[in-house]
């Protein structure tokens, strides 16, 4: 790895915008996403910034157990995210669906549309767990970029 | 001035390569005097400059036809003309200029937000249609201001050159065309209160809503520059040079970071203001602060 690439990937480690997307949740975990980067967690201490568009996104925090309505909406937004890019589940609605499991609006759980690389458990998970979480997906994510072809051939 | 020293002023002090260093430590400043003021550590100093290399990283989404290219032509105006605008700042004494260099200097210093205006409408999302009309109510509002204030500390001074105005010692008058065009930094840097086209909340990323990648990455770095040029702006009409050179400098750069300080804990220390309250501030405000300025100059110079 030469020296530019180096430094593309720590700095890539060291900037993770989030772009949070809520695919029916009931509103628990986003309360905790917002908390994780309000003074008390400063999450801009690891340079998370939280971003309105997910074109600015690195990493797509979903929470939510999935509905049908939502399903489209996720895979746009997950294609409007530029390469190189890490998802986040927060929660366990996108990782099981929860105790909506066989809920006939459901289309989850959420690894079956789009790739997910961090799942945080928890009903909701605290604030710190997310915060590993991204902290996770950013480290995911810089080697991703180091490795553009795997990438590719990942998202297929 | 020769080409090579507008070309070593335009590249390297305090062009380019100064300024895109103080830009991204400027950006830094004003999140971390956010982040102080709400009791956070805040982003670790060299934030700005990994945010800048990693979105240098990342892929553009294909756009074709003028309205693509046009996308990629306004960042990089953007930052060329604010990187100019740094360029003609009178840092150190006797570093030349022309004169009328300090309309040229308003002219460049303008530029970034014509281009912020033309890239939301290019982007033809609906949001960037929004931040970009309020970028245009925005800067009509503050201009009026800005100009009659730069106006009235030129003419009272009797010269649009950079270098002399500098050079001049400071009357009560150039106060308050100073104070005046710190009233209006705020709107003219989007930040808090007047940072309406890019209201996150309420229409995402207005204008930027589109753009990715090494494109946002030059729109992050125009915005350092306009902060540079803004802050060295005020710095040059605010404290006179005296012969030493690098107390001047020392002087100019100390300033500035105190400019960016204090707008960065008013920008922490306020919410943002609705469109027609911002317009009325400037309308009814500021502009009759900048009229007593131009009128008191006018009358002066007649009396003398």
């Amino acid at each position: 790895m030469n020296l530019w690439s180096r430094l593309m990937c720590s700095c890539r480690r060291r900037s993770p915008w989030i772009f949070h997307m809520n695919s029916g949740s009931c509103n628990g975990c986003d309360i905790e996403l917002v908390a994780s980067l309000t003074p008390r967690y400063d999450a801009e201490q690891l340079g998370v910034r939280l971003e309105g568009s997910p074109r600015h996104a690195d990493i797509l925090c979903i929470t939510g157990p999935v509905t049908r309505n939502s399903v489209h909406a996720i895979e746009t937004v997950y294609g409007q995210v530029c390469s190189p890019k890490a998802v986040v589940a927060i929660g366990s609605c996108p990782a099981t669906t929860n105790v909506f499991i066989d809920s006939r609006v459901l289309d989850g759980p959420l690894n079956r549309h789009i790739p997910v690389d961090v799942f945080v458990p928890g009903c909701p998970p605290r604030p710190d767990a997310i915060l590993q979480g991204i902290a996770k997906a950013a480290e995911i994510l810089a080697e991703r970029g180091s490795r553009p072809l795997v990438n590719e051939e990942n998202q297929q | 001035m020769n080409l090579t020293i507008a070309l070593a002023r335009l590249l390297i002090f305090p062009g380019l390569l100064f300024a895109v260093p103080t830009a991204w430590f400027f950006l830094w400043v004003e999140r971390k005097a956010v982040a102080l003021m709400q009791q956070r550590i805040g982003p670790p100093f060299m934030q700005p400059f990994f945010d800048f290399i990693k979105l240098l990283g990342k892929t553009t989404p294909a756009r074709s036809g003028v309205s693509g290219l046009l996308m990629k032509a306004w960042p990089l105006l953007a930052v060329s003309a604010a990187a100019g605008a740094v360029g003609l700042l009178p840092v150190l004494p006797l570093s030349g200029g022309f004169q009328g260099d300090l309309v040229l200097l308003l002219a460049l210093m303008e530029l970034p937000s014509i281009c912020i205006i033309a890239a939301g409408f290019s982007s033809r999302s609906i949001f960037g249609e929004i931040g970009s009309a309020r970028e245009a109510v925005l800067t009509v509002s503050y201009n009026v201001v800005f100009l009659l204030a730069v106006v009235s500390i030129a003419v009272s001074q009797h010269t649009f050159r950079l270098e002399a105005l500098a050079q001049l010692p400071a009357s009560p008058l150039r106060w308050l065309g100073v104070l005046a065009i710190l009233v209006c930094l705020p709107a003219k840097l989007h930040i808090n209160p007047f940072s309406l086209p890019n209201a996150e909340q309420e229409i995402y990323s207005g204008p930027m809503i589109e753009y990715a990648g090494p494109e946002l990455a030059m729109w992050e770095l125009s915005h350092g520059l306009e902060w540079v040029a803004a802050a060295g702006l005020v710095a040059t009409l605010a404290v006179p040079h005296f012969a030493a050179g690098w107390i001047d400098s020392l002087l100019f750069v100390s300033l500035s970071f105190g400019i960016v300080l204090l707008l960065s804990v008013l920008a922490a220390a306020t919410a943002r203001l609705a469109i027609d309250t911002t317009a009325r501030f400037y309308w009814r405000c500021a502009l009759m602060f900048a009229g007593l300025a131009i009128a008191s100059t006018l009358l002066m110079r007649l009396r003398a």
